[in-house]
């Protein structure tokens, strides 16, 4: 009895889904889906490589320095940094002094102490580096109805971040004729950018890096488009995961210590089970 | 239940037994886990899972208890609350990364413990309510790791929130009142994240409670073994300390050689990009998914394209997901074969290696990938499988198979030959 | 012989196995204790920067640093005379006025608001607060009473109030830690 209720559930559920088999199966037939500009131009991101990859990768603090340059000076003047503290920046091999020098450079949100009202204020090594719109509104209102993204956890926020941010940074082109040849419908509206390594092809952001030595660097690299991308890319990996060397660090340290624990753990059961058959 | 040839505790210090006396902790435990438990001697590797999955939980406990020290259930800190975790207290990041992929590993090793018991049997009489305990640790784990999920209110957090939580609203009638019930509103908001946060503090103390039903349901007939057949005498067994002590000390070596590698130098491998934007109540993600680990259930949801004569297919794929764990329930009564090792079942071990391990692997598969052909067709596929496995293979191969011959004794089988096996009558 | 150093040696693996797990264990238990001491945001808790112009002789104002109150009191030369005129072998915790302030600006005494008995608040810093028989701050938890160099006279607090870290930037602005 049970046996027959337990084969009825059974072919129950089965039943059900070889009828939605089956009618996925006639419409996949009878009108196969179209393909999509996104599923034939989208591209995967291009190699890259950075000093913090692997597993004993280290930041580059000079690259590191230079990608903050880039932040500062291109970045930051549409995406805030908000999970960033200025003291933090002390990792990038930067001085107490040129750290409070930096936080005094940007203006911070700040209360009047006489009339409580909201003011401004130069930025300290304790504040968290200050989003260049008031709320989403008005970053939506000044970007063509796009929230330019924070950026302290980018890089770990697409897939492959690192080499996302590079390819996106590097990969604006024209749209390709091919493409709004085969689909009309998906030419460039006005207002966004082609860009090949975005997930829908068209972004609100306009290339951002656009010239070779639109940054000075400080230390005599030449600031390529490529190398400013790298640059801003590493300092991304570090915005992102700024206990990376000390997490690998560990890690080794604690590998080390448990192969060493497991293969006396090893021996030990073997001595254990010596001349006892299992 | 101990077997008569076990040893008994017997202190010596006056203080033991002064204690044994008063709280016979130190005697529960040396029956438990110590010289007291007789256990067979032929266990392979895949029994170390079950103390694996005992060292998971409280590690999840214990990462756990420390994260909560550093978060706040509420929807404007809750994200930084935890990034703040990571960035700024000392040793945050591990406490934080060991949680996340400790889940993943618990999951890994429970899965790992539960195909064990599907090969060999070990769901059958008289260990029903073992298995059945073990099943209510999985549904719990499951609502654990999901509200666990939520908490750091990013993008996958909240919309896995509202499509797990919608999953109730297929329920003819009450569907949507329920739904609503279980968020405290129209949509995952503060009042949902502070009561999965409280839930999600209490469940890991509730498992633990059926975790010591499960042990205490085991201890009465003692634990299976490969060949399926029960113990028989002393020379079938060995004493848990110190032998299975030394096997699952060596092999909670190789695990955290195994877990540190992934916390330490791929964290973030089985977490989902997604989760590192915070809740955008406004847009959803381009692909979402839930954590690997609901992955086969997730697939067999989204098997059901096609409303089913007059069940709606939402409802059917809820039916279809929940039932295919509720199925486990019924185990011990599906497969009626007096056998319990797939070793000694010719017919069940093919279904088992070349129909359930493969559907299951197309189902991890495919419930990770995007809703879109040809990975839905396939999925039903394997969802076609793994129903008519359990349900239907299950009760006809348990009824027409004709087993293997069964060792006497684990001793037999272990050794070759076992003495008492000559006294007794032929089988 | 060989059959004991065998034993023996049988016994050291699984004696240095057990110390292993044992080590670990301890291994583990740092982070679990470290991760409870303050985090990093809260040691970079910057200095505060308060204004005391605005402060007359008499008059007291409660700053805030590190999440705890600050006494800043702008003394008259009567309390300066009155915490002068103690004999330094009557106090429980010997320390001058000129030892509590900064050279050249004796007047402002600048102190912790915490009872160093267990941690309230002393009344005496705001407008019309009892100040205690001492004249200077009466901590009404458990009676403490403190002088008007903020020295304890009487009751149960062990220390003087403490006095932070602080330099004068200018005239008028006074940087606390």
């Amino acid at each position: 009895m049970a046996r027959i209720l337990s084969i009825l559930v059974g072919l129950f559920f089965t039943v059900a889904l070889a009828w939605s088999f089956g009618k996925g199966a006639y419409t996949q037939i009878t009108e196969p889906a179209a393909p999509t500009a996104e599923a034939k131009f989208h591209l995967v991101p291009k190699e890259v490589h950075f000093a913090s990859d692997g597993a004993f990768g280290k930041f580059d603090r000079q690259q590191l320095q230079r990608g903050f340059q880039v932040y500062k000076e291109v970045c930051s003047a549409c995406h805030s940094l908000k999970h960033v503290a200025f003291r933090d920046l002390a990792q990038l091999g930067y001085s107490e002094a040129e750290v409070k020098a930096i936080a005094a450079g940007f203006t911070v949100p700040g209360t009047d102490p006489n009339t409580g009202e909201a003011n401004t204020r130069p930025g300290t090594p304790t504040d968290y580096f200050p989003s260049p719109f008031a709320n989403d509104i008005a970053a939506r209102a000044a970007n063509n109805n796009a929230v330019p993204p924070d950026l302290s956890l980018i890089t770990k926020a697409r897939h492959e971040g690192p080499a996302y941010v590079y390819s996106l940074l590097t990969g604006y082109t024209e749209q390709p004729t091919a493409l709004v040849k085969e689909f009309p419908d998906a030419k460039t509206p006005n207002g966004l950018h082609y860009n090949p390594y975005f997930a829908n092809l068209n972004l609100a952001m306009p290339a951002p890096l656009t010239s070779e030595g639109q940054v000075s660097y400080g230390d005599g690299t030449k600031a390529t488009v490529d190398q400013m991308a790298q640059d801003v890319s590493a300092f991304l990996i570090w915005t992102a995961e700024p206990k990376l060397e000390k997490r690998k660090q560990t890690g080794w340290t604690v590998l080390g210590f448990l192969l060493f624990a497991t293969i006396l753990g090893y021996m030990s059961y073997r001595n254990i089970w010596a001349g006892k058959k299992h | 239940m101990s077997f008569p040839w076990a040893k008994q505790y017997t202190p010596s210090h006056p203080f033991m037994k002064w204690m044994d006396e008063k709280l016979p902790v130190p005697r529960l435990i040396y029956n438990a886990v110590g010289s007291g438990y007789e256990v067979p001697r032929n266990l392979n590797y895949f029994w170390n899972f079950g103390f694996l999955a005992g060292l998971c939980l409280v590690l999840q406990i214990v990462t756990g208890i420390v994260m909560a020290m550093h978060y706040a259930a509420n929807t404007g800190v809750a994200f930084d609350t935890i990034e703040m975790t990571v960035r700024d207290v000392n040793w945050g990041w591990l406490f934080r990364y060991a949680h996340a992929n400790g889940a993943s590993a618990f999951f890994v090793v429970i899965y790992i413990h539960i195909f064990r018991g599907f090969y060999y049997g070990s769901y059958k009489a008289p260990r029903e309510m073992v298995w059945l305990l073990g099943v209510v640790i999985f549904l719990l784990m499951m609502a654990t790791a999901f509200m666990g999920y939520v908490l750091p209110w990013g993008q996958m957090s909240f919309w896995g929130a509202k499509v797990i939580t919608g999953l109730f609203s297929a329920i003819p009638l009450v569907g949507e009142p329920l739904q609503q019930w279980l968020l405290g509103g129209f949509a995952p908001d503060n009042a949902a994240l502070n009561r999965f946060f409280s839930l999600h503090y209490l469940l890991p103390f509730v498992i633990l409670g059926v975790v010591i039903l499960h042990i205490w349901a085991l201890h009465i007939p003692g634990s299976s073994n490969p060949t399926g057949v029960e113990v028989k005498s002393e020379s079938d067994t060995v004493p848990f300390y110190p032998y299975y002590i030394a096997k699952d000390g060596w092999a909670i070596g190789v695990f955290a050689i195994l877990f540190a590698a992934a916390v330490f130098f791929f964290p973030n491998a089985l977490g989902h990009p997604d989760n590192y934007i915070p809740a955008n109540p406004m847009s959803t993600p381009a692909h979402i998914v839930p954590e690997w680990y609901f992955w086969p259930f997730y697939a067999i949801l989204r098997s059901f394209t096609q409303d089913f004569f007059f069940i709606p297919a939402k409802l059917m794929g809820v039916l279809a997901m929940f039932g295919a764990i509720l199925v486990w329930f019924f185990l011990p009564w599906l497969d009626k074969s007096p056998v319990r090792s797939g070793s000694y079942r010719p017919m069940y071990k093919k279904f088992f290696w070349f129909g359930l391990i493969p559907a299951m692997a197309v189902l991890f598969y495919c419930g990770g990938a995007p809703a879109v052909e040809p990975y839905v067709m396939i999925s039903q596929i394997a969802a076609f499988y793994y129903f008519a496995h359990f349900l239907i293979v299950l009760p006809v191969v348990s009824a027409i198979e004709k087993p293997l011959p069964l060792p006497y004794s684990i001793t037999e089988a272990v050794l070759g030959k076992d003495e008492g096996a000559e006294l007794a009558p032929a089988a | 012989m060989a059959e004991e150093d065998g034993v023996r040696r049988r016994d050291f693996i699984n004696i240095a196995a057990v110390s292993a797990a044992g080590v670990a264990g301890v291994g583990v238990v740092i982070p679990l204790v470290s991760q409870m001491s303050a985090s990093a945001d809260v040691l970079a808790a910057s200095s505060s920067e308060v204004d005391i112009s605005a402060i007359k002789p008499g008059q007291a104002i409660k700053a805030v640093f590190r999440k705890q109150p600050v006494f800043v009191r702008n003394l008259t030369p009567k309390e300066i005379a009155e915490a002068n005129a103690v004999p330094l072998s009557s106090l429980r915790d010997p320390q001058t006025l000129q030892e509590r302030t900064k050279e050249g600006k004796e007047n402002w005494l600048i102190t912790m608001g915490v009872c160093t008995h267990l941690g309230c608040v002393p009344l005496g810093a705001g407008e019309g607060e009892n100040r205690g028989e001492f004249g200077g701050y009466f901590c009404p938890c458990h009676g403490s009473v403190y002088d008007t160099a903020a020295r304890i006279r009487k009751g149960p607090a062990p220390k003087n109030l403490e006095v932070p870290e602080y330099e004068f930037t200018s005239d008028t602005v006074v940087k606390i830690g």
